[in-house]
Order: C-alpha cells, then sequence, then structure tokens
C-alpha cells in the first residue's frame, strides 16, 4: 500500500513533531510512507475564512498531488474533514491517522509506552465531522503505562476554529478559559488530541497560566 | 393587496426557477407501535404521571361515583353531548355561556377523541362529548375521560385516527398548562387548567 | 449594527448572565438529549422533517396557493405582505376596523422581527404580551434573549422586583416562582376573557387543509386563538407544510428538541371559521419581509426550513458564552447566524457568519438537519472583506500555490519571528490571553530532507 502523508501547512511549519511521529508510528508498524515535497495547503485556511476560489484552487493543487496514492494520512481531522469537502474525487482514500490505525489497519496497539496521566480532548471536527469515533480511546488504552482520565464536558469546543479565535478574540478566550478549566480539573499531566491546531490554542492558554500541563498529539504518544 | 399577493408570488417563482426536483420523501419513520393494550393504558398513564396531571382507572360501572366523587359538588361544565351517566350532580351545560360564565365554574368534564400514550397526549376534536374550545380552557380544572379504545401508541396512529376531522378546531393536550420561564423551573398552571384529571375507563369487552 | 465581537465582548463581561445561561442551556441541552435517545426512529423523523421541508421550498408558490384557497374555504381571509410595514399595517387595519385600543398577543418571533408591537402602539392599539417570559420583557422594556425562554437572562428576584412595581397591585410578592406564575395569570386573565382582538403567529400552515398550528405550554395561545371573536395570525411564508398528516413528524422532532418534553402542554389547530367554537373573524397574514430572497439562494435555502426549537442555541459554545442580545436580531444563535443575514442581505449582518467556531454541534442536533456550518462557509463568501485582509488572503493562496514560495515564506516567518511571547498586529489578539507557539526549529520537510534525502 502506497501511503502519503500530508502534514498540513501548520503541522509542517508549527508543530513538526505529529507529523513525525504519524511516520514513526506507521514505519513501526511496517509501512512505507512518501512525503510529497509539493503540498502545501489543502484549502481549509481560505475556506474558513470566506474566500472561496482561492479554497478550491488549492484544493485542485492537493488532489493532483495525492492522487495517486493507495492512501493518504494526516495527523489533523479538521484538513481531513476539510479535504473530504473540498477534494471529493479522492475524499474515500483520505484518512486521519486514529481512523486509519483504528479503521483500516485493525491495530489499537502499537507498542507505545508512555507511563503519565493523560486526559484526551476530542475535538469538534473529529467529533462530528470526520467522525473518528473510539478510535482515539482505543489507541491511548492500549498504551502501556498510560492512565487515562476523563474530561469533563469533552465534547465543547475549545474556541479556536481558526480565523474564529483571531476575529471574535473575546469569545474564544472565554471558549479556552473553560477548556483550561475542566483540563486542570483531571489532574491530567497531558491533555492530548487529533488536531494541533486545537492543541496549539488550549496548549496557549495553559502555557499562559503557567499550569505546568502540557499538551501532546495523539501521534507523539503513539511514538512514544 | 393583489399587487403584494403577484409580488411575492413572483418572487417565489423566481426564486425556486433553478434547482433539481424534489428528492422522492422517504417516511421510514414509525407508523404503528408494539406495545399491547395493557401495556399502552399503562404508558398513557405513566406520562401523563411524568406532567404531574392526577391519572385515575376505572371502570364503565363504577365511571358516574368516581366522577362525583371528584366533583365534590363543585359546578361543572359539561359540553351538550356528554351523556347523563358522565355527568355530576351539580353539572352546568354549555349553552353558550360567557368567558365570565365560563370562568365562574369550578371545572369541567369532557371526552376526548383519540389518545397518545408515548407523549401522555390528549387529542380533543370539538365533538358532541368534547364541546367548544373555550370550554376545557376556561376553568381551573380539565376532568378528561379516555376509554382504553381511544388510546393508540404513537403520534402517526393518532394522525390516521383524526382523519376527516382535520377542519375541525383540535387541541392537543399533554398534562396542566405549565411554564418554566423562571430559571426554567417549572410550574404548573399558568393560564390553562391548572389540575388536569385524567379518568381512564376500561371498556367491558 | 454593532458588530458581534463587539457586542460579545459586552454580554461576557456580565457574569450574572454567564452563569444563568450556563446553567439554563446546560439544563435544556440535556433534557433534550434524554427524550430524544427514547425515540427509536428520531434519525427517519429528522429525514422526513428535512425532505418535507425541502419539498415546501421548491413548490412554495404552488402551496401558497393551495393554503390561500383552503383558508378561504373555511371562511377566513387571506393577506399577502411584501414586508413588516405592510404586515403590519393590515393588523393595524383590522383591530381599528373593531375599534379596540387593546389586543392581546401570543408570542410569535416573525410578529417580533416585523416590530408588530411598535407599530400597532403607533396606531394607538397596545399589544399585550402574554406569554409569562414576553410580559416580564414587556413591562421591562427588555427585549429577548432566547428563542424559547425569552428571559433566560433574568432570575427569580428580578422578576419579583419588577412585578411589584408593575402588576401585583401593591401586593407583596415573594420570589417562588409559583407565586409569580399566579400574579401574571391573575393580571392577565381578565385580559383575556374581554379581549375584542387577538394576534398571533404560527408555527405551522398547512396547505392542504388552511390549519393553522400553535404549539406552547402556558395556555396564552389557546385563550388568544380562542377567546377574542376577532382573530389575526401573522405566518412566515416558509411555514407551510404540504398536508396535514405531515404534522405527525413535526409534532414528535419540536417538542424534544425545544423543551426537552415529550410533548409540549398544548397545541392548537384551526382552521378558518367554526361556528359556535372560537373567533367568528379570522385573518392570516402571509409575510415576505426577505423570505423569498433566501430561497432564492440554493445553498442558503435551508435556512428556512428552521421550526424555530433553539436546540442550537443550547449547544452552541458561543452563545452559551454571550447570549442572545450579541447577534443583534431577533433570530439568535446558530440559526440567527445564518437567518439575520439572508434576511437583511449579508452586508448588513457581516459579521454574523463569522460568529461562530465551526463546532458542528448545531447541526448535529437540528431536527430538520439544516447543515448550519456549511451555510455559515457559504455566507462567509459573500461577505465584503477589508483590504488588508484581501491582500493578505490573496497572498497567502499565492504561496500556498507555490511550494518554493511556500518554504521561503518559512523561512522567513522563522527568521523574523522575535522572542516576544506578545505580538503586534492581527495576531494581538491571540497573545493577550494565550502564549503563541514559536515556530518550530526546523520545519518537517527540513527534518525529512535531512533524514531521508529527498
Amino acid at each position: 500500500m502506497r501511503i502519503g502523508l500530508f502534514v498540513t501547512c501548520l503541522g509542517d511549519t508549527l508543530f513538526p513533531e505529529a507529523p513525525k511521529a504519524t511516520v514513526t508510528v506507521l514505519e513501526r508498524l511496517g509501512h512505507d510512507v512518501v512525503f510529497p515535497r509539493d503540498q502545501t495547503c489543502c484549502g481549509q485556511l481560505h475556506q474558513n475564512s470566506g474566500y472561496l476560489d482561492e479554497a478550491r484552487a488549492l484544493a485542485r493543487r492537493f488532489t493532483a498531488i495525492f492522487g495517486d496514492f493507495d492512501a493518504v494520512v494526516s495527523p489533523s481531522s479538521s484538513c481531513v474533514g476539510a479535504v473530504r469537502e473540498l477534494s471529493p474525487e479522492i475524499a474515500p482514500r483520505v484518512f486521519e491517522l486514529s481512523e486509519f490505525l483504528v479503521g483500516q489497519l485493525g491495530v489499537e496497539d502499537v507498542g507505545a509506552y508512555f507511563p503519565h496521566r493523560v486526559t484526551y480532548h476530542p475535538t469538534c471536527h473529529s467529533l462530528r465531522v470526520v467522525r473518528v469515533g473510539a478510535a482515539p480511546r482505543r489507541l491511548l488504552l492500549a498504551v502501556r503505562g498510560l492512565e487515562l482520565v476523563e474530561l469533563p464536558e469533552a465534547d465543547e469546543c475549545c474556541g479556536f476554529g481558526g480565523t474564529f479565535a483571531v476575529k471574535n478574540p473575546d469569545t474564544s478566550t472565554a471558549m479556552l478559559a473553560d477548556k483550561c478549566r475542566s483540563v486542570l480539573a483531571t489532574g491530567a499531566e497531558v491533555v492530548t488530541a487529533v488536531d494541533g491546531s486545537c492543541l496549539m490554542q488550549i496548549g496557549g492558554g495553559l502555557s499562559r497560566q503557567r499550569t505546568g500541563v502540557g499538551t501532546m498529539h495523539l501521534a507523539e504518544i503513539l511514538a512514544s | 393587496m393583489n399587487e403584494a399577493r403577484d409580488e411575492i408570488l413572483a418572487r417565489t417563482r423566481a426564486a425556486i426557477r433553478e434547482g433539481t426536483p424534489p428528492d422522492p420523501l422517504a417516511r421510514a419513520y414509525r407508523t404503528t407501535g408494539v406495545v399491547d393494550d395493557p401495556g399502552r393504558v399503562a404508558l398513557l398513564g405513566e406520562r401523563l404521571l411524568d406532567y404531574r396531571a392526577r391519572v385515575e382507572h376505572t371502570t364503565a360501572t363504577a365511571l358516574r361515583d368516581l366522577l362525583d366523587e371528584i366533583a365534590r359538588g363543585d359546578r361543572i361544565g359539561v359540553p351538550r353531548g356528554l351523556p347523563e351517566t358522565w355527568r355530576p350532580a351539580n353539572s352546568v351545560e354549555d349553552d353558550g355561556l360567557s368567558t365570565h360564565e365560563l370562568d365562574a365554574l369550578d371545572g369541567v368534564i369532557t371526552g376526548c377523541t383519540v389518545a397518545i400514550a408515548e407523549t401522555g397526549t390528549l387529542v380533543l376534536a370539538g365533538g358532541e362529548m368534547e364541546g367548544r374550545r373555550a370550554l376545557t380552557l376556561v376553568p381551573d380544572v380539565h376532568i378528561c375521560v379516555v376509554r382504553t379504545d381511544q388510546i393508540v401508541e404513537t403520534v402517526p396512529e393518532a394522525f390516521a385516527a383524526l382523519l376527516g376531522r382535520e377542519h375541525r378546531p383540535l387541541t392537543f393536550v399533554s398534562g396542566p398548562s405549565a411554564t418554566s420561564d423562571i430559571e426554567l423551573e417549572r410550574v404548573e398552571g399558568v393560564h390553562g387548567p391548572r389540575t388536569l384529571i385524567v379518568v381512564i375507563v376500561k371498556e367491558a369487552s | 449594527m454593532t458588530s458581534f465581537p463587539e457586542a460579545a465582548r459586552i454580554a461576557l463581561g456580565d457574569s450574572q448572565l454567564r452563569h444563568n445561561l450556563r446553567n439554563a442551556t446546560t439544563t435544556i441541552r440535556d433534557k433534550r438529549a434524554r427524550v430524544v435517545a427514547e425515540v427509536p426512529d428520531w434519525d427517519e423523523l429528522r429525514e422526513a422533517g428535512r425532505a418535507i421541508k425541502a419539498d415546501v421550498m421548491r413548490r412554495l408558490d404552488e402551496y401558497l396557493l393551495q393554503f390561500e384557497e383552503s383558508v378561504q374555504a373555511a371562511g377566513g381571509q387571506v393577506h399577502w405582505a411584501r414586508d413588516g410595514a405592510e404586515a403590519n399595517a393590515i393588523v393595524l387595519d383590522v383591530a381599528r376596523a373593531h375599534d379596540v385600543t387593546e389586543v392581546v398577543k401570543v408570542k410569535s418571533l416573525t410578529t417580533d422581527e416585523i416590530g408588530l408591537n411598535e407599530a400597532l402602539a403607533a396606531g394607538g392599539v397596545h399589544a399585550i404580551e402574554t406569554d409569562f417570559a414576553e410580559l416580564i420583557l414587556q413591562l421591562d422594556g427588555d427585549w429577548p434573549s432566547h428563542i424559547l425562554v425569552p428571559a433566560i437572562h433574568r432570575n427569580r428576584s428580578e422578576i419579583r422586583d419588577l412585578f411589584m412595581r408593575t402588576i401585583a397591585d401593591g401586593r407583596e410578592l415573594s420570589d417562588d416562582p409559583r407565586e409569580l406564575a399566579d400574579t401574571a395569570r391573575l393580571y392577565l386573565r381578565e385580559k383575556f376573557l374581554d379581549a375584542k382582538v387577538g394576534v398571533s403567529g404560527a408555527n405551522f400552515g398547512i396547505a392542504e387543509t388552511g390549519t393553522l398550528v400553535v404549539v406552547e405550554s402556558e395556555g396564552n395561545g389557546r385563550m388568544c386563538t380562542t377567546l377574542p371573536p376577532v382573530l389575526v395570525t401573522v405566518l412566515g411564508i416558509e411555514k407551510l407544510l404540504p398536508t396535514f398528516a405531515d404534522l405527525e413528524v413535526f409534532l414528535q422532532l419540536l417538542p424534544r428538541s425545544s423543551t426537552g418534553e415529550r410533548m409540549n402542554p398544548y397545541t392548537s389547530l384551526w382552521t378558518g371559521v367554526t361556528i359556535g367554537d372560537g373567533p367568528q373573524e379570522f385573518h392570516v397574514v402571509l409575510l415576505d419581509n426577505g423570505r423569498t430572497r433566501v430561497l432564492s439562494d440554493q445553498v442558503g435555502r435551508q435556512a428556512l426550513h428552521c421550526i424555530r426549537c433553539s436546540a442550537c442555541l443550547n449547544v452552541c459554545p458561543v452563545y452559551r458564552r454571550t447570549g442572545g442580545h450579541a447577534y443583534g436580531s431577533v433570530y439568535p444563535g446558530p440559526i440567527g447566524a445564518i437567518l439575520t443575514p439572508q434576511l437583511r442581505g449579508v452586508a448588513n449582518a457581516k459579521s454574523l457568519p463569522y460568529a461562530s467556531s465551526l463546532c458542528g454541534a448545531c447541526y448535529e442536533v437540528c431536527p430538520v438537519k439544516i447543515d448550519i456550518p456549511s451555510v455559515l462557509l457559504h455566507l462567509r463568501a459573500q461577505t465584503e472583506k477589508d483590504v488588508a485582509e484581501r491582500i493578505a488572503m490573496r497572498s497567502l493562496a499565492r504561496i500556498f500555490g507555490n511550494v518554493r514560495l511556500y518554504e521561503w515564506a518559512q523561512r522567513l516567518a522563522r527568521a523574523g519571528e522575535g522572542p516576544a511571547r506578545r505580538v503586534p498586529g492581527p495576531l494581538a489578539s491571540w497573545t493577550q490571553t494565550r502564549d503563541l507557539k514559536p515556530f518550530a526549529k526546523e520545519t518537517f520537510r527540513e527534518w525529512w530532507s535531512r533524514e531521508r534525502g529527498a
């Protein structure tokens, strides 16, 4: 199976740990991963900001770059959701990492060891757009040493929402404050999710409050 | 007037000129129930209690005594077609009472056309034993007699039973009047009857 | 109108409001979830609801004519109003024809939308709001903040004080909700018994039969539509349903989605005039007021499917924090964010399509499956952008369109990043409350080249 890795523009530039970990996990399971160098952005940023023509042009570009792979895997449910809508021709072959591991490869135990107390934030797009279901939780439960603690009001949005955080900073901050409070209530050392952008929001809030709680992408935990 | 009508219709037609034809309509929802007769009666009672209605079970022969007991000699309004045996001692027939006269009644006794078990709903359809709408609205206590053969399980079954009565004034009653406008705390009784008493009569089979 | 972010900032500063909202929306949301979970065919009902509404929109002209004919055949009078002013004038004319200075009115968003009460007042007719919450707001000169629980932002002691100032006739009141409800009952009862003209909206109008439907809890809807000898109902043209039997779908979807009850206490259905029962003169006003404009947009049109249940408000993380007033419209929350810009024109409400994090919770609970996030994106594409943003987004599109430019921009961004954790410019608002993640020392693609060589 030819697997194309879609790292996403934010993953490439701001949090390369997540795509790197994705490579580690997939290769550990014996798969070859290809990184098409021409990839940039899937078009989501422009679509969410109301620039549909630009979004469609970027989506066409994306389809051309990833069209030949048996599977395209990405550590971002939000970008996978956008690709499925903007590039319908390849939509059935594009997967978020956790759904690919559990749903396509049938793997739950990826051989990870992570002896920490962890809470999981189900991001909105993983929950309601890509519908990864229980896949991330099942992967986490199979990690040796990991203690998974329930996040109160888990399915509430963290307040990121792409341009929402910039255009509606006060509301976004109020949402973030509640999310940080929920995370702190769990006593977890690490909060994890399948979207780097949401983790950037939550991590930014936790760091500003000097809580000492870290953020890690699910892929990073699975690669440990 | 006709100018507005013509323009709205023209705008509507212009707006929908383009587009795909309507999808075939799928009615894949339940249209019949699965619960047996006693189960349906029990479900209706349970759902009405949830709304804090009072529920009484009786038989045709014991009905009159029960209604007398509930009425306690109060002035109770009744629609014209209510059978003699359903009328308590001090009943007042609605022969076109004024709203103030209705307001002076202590309560009202009526029948219903159909009752929906799943939602705890009584449907009044303005029939001989149900009377006009004001009669079951203004008095503070509504006593509604339901025969077990009038009880259906689901909402679609009730609509099937209402076929032919579409043009009548219909009132779906599910519990006493209520509001939750103050901090979402439910209070029974604002403008409609504050007390709803449902008497379920088992038919002789 | 004030932009959403500005209005939201004010609302967010009101901690009592945020507390009330959180409690109220959480309570209704949980109730809804419980009663929806017990319906085995919920998805089938939603799909039927969606399909019926889609059919109504595509054949609206036919259904409007059929409805008109049915109402007239049943002894009712049908009026058409292109906008709010025309509708208001029709209602005022009816009131004047009967020489009244007061009408009793049941809560209706449609009449709020067109400012009917104000128009009647200007014509010397006082419309008494009879819904408990609407009465509270009317007595206090306030306006609704929630579709279903309009006074969701008021607590019991505020209401007690208000009633003692206005309708309690000098009596001392406690803040017990029952006593407060009794006070309203007493005050309004005389109004109902003597009313000559009633005014209502309606949840549904049935094309096949000409039947109107009002779904409510308190009984004030029954009072207003039954006791006055004359009744006027204002109906948005999108509220039609093809057949009487279609109600079997919507009377299951609406109460559970709205109040979280299996059925609301009272639903009234009437068709024209019935001799000896209820109003003997009946008028219905069919209102456009921007609806045909919404209809002409094939994506945005689904906003007209809304049955005003307010489930989307209660699950919306934005609404739950800002409340309804920030939306600057009688239609708040996610549905308001797509309906208001379309009714008024996107240019007149351009911040609303952005008043969402696109979390999708609204779509999930919508009983008629309105894809609110998609419509929001569709409307964002129609908003006029400011010049600086447009230049930035076009440049970004060019950069994303060429991988060499993209790699160059990555290096430039990293080099330009200072040690500051709070930055100026468009990201300043971000860094006021959160730390900005620094650019990675090595991008993924640099790592890949170093490790894999290609």
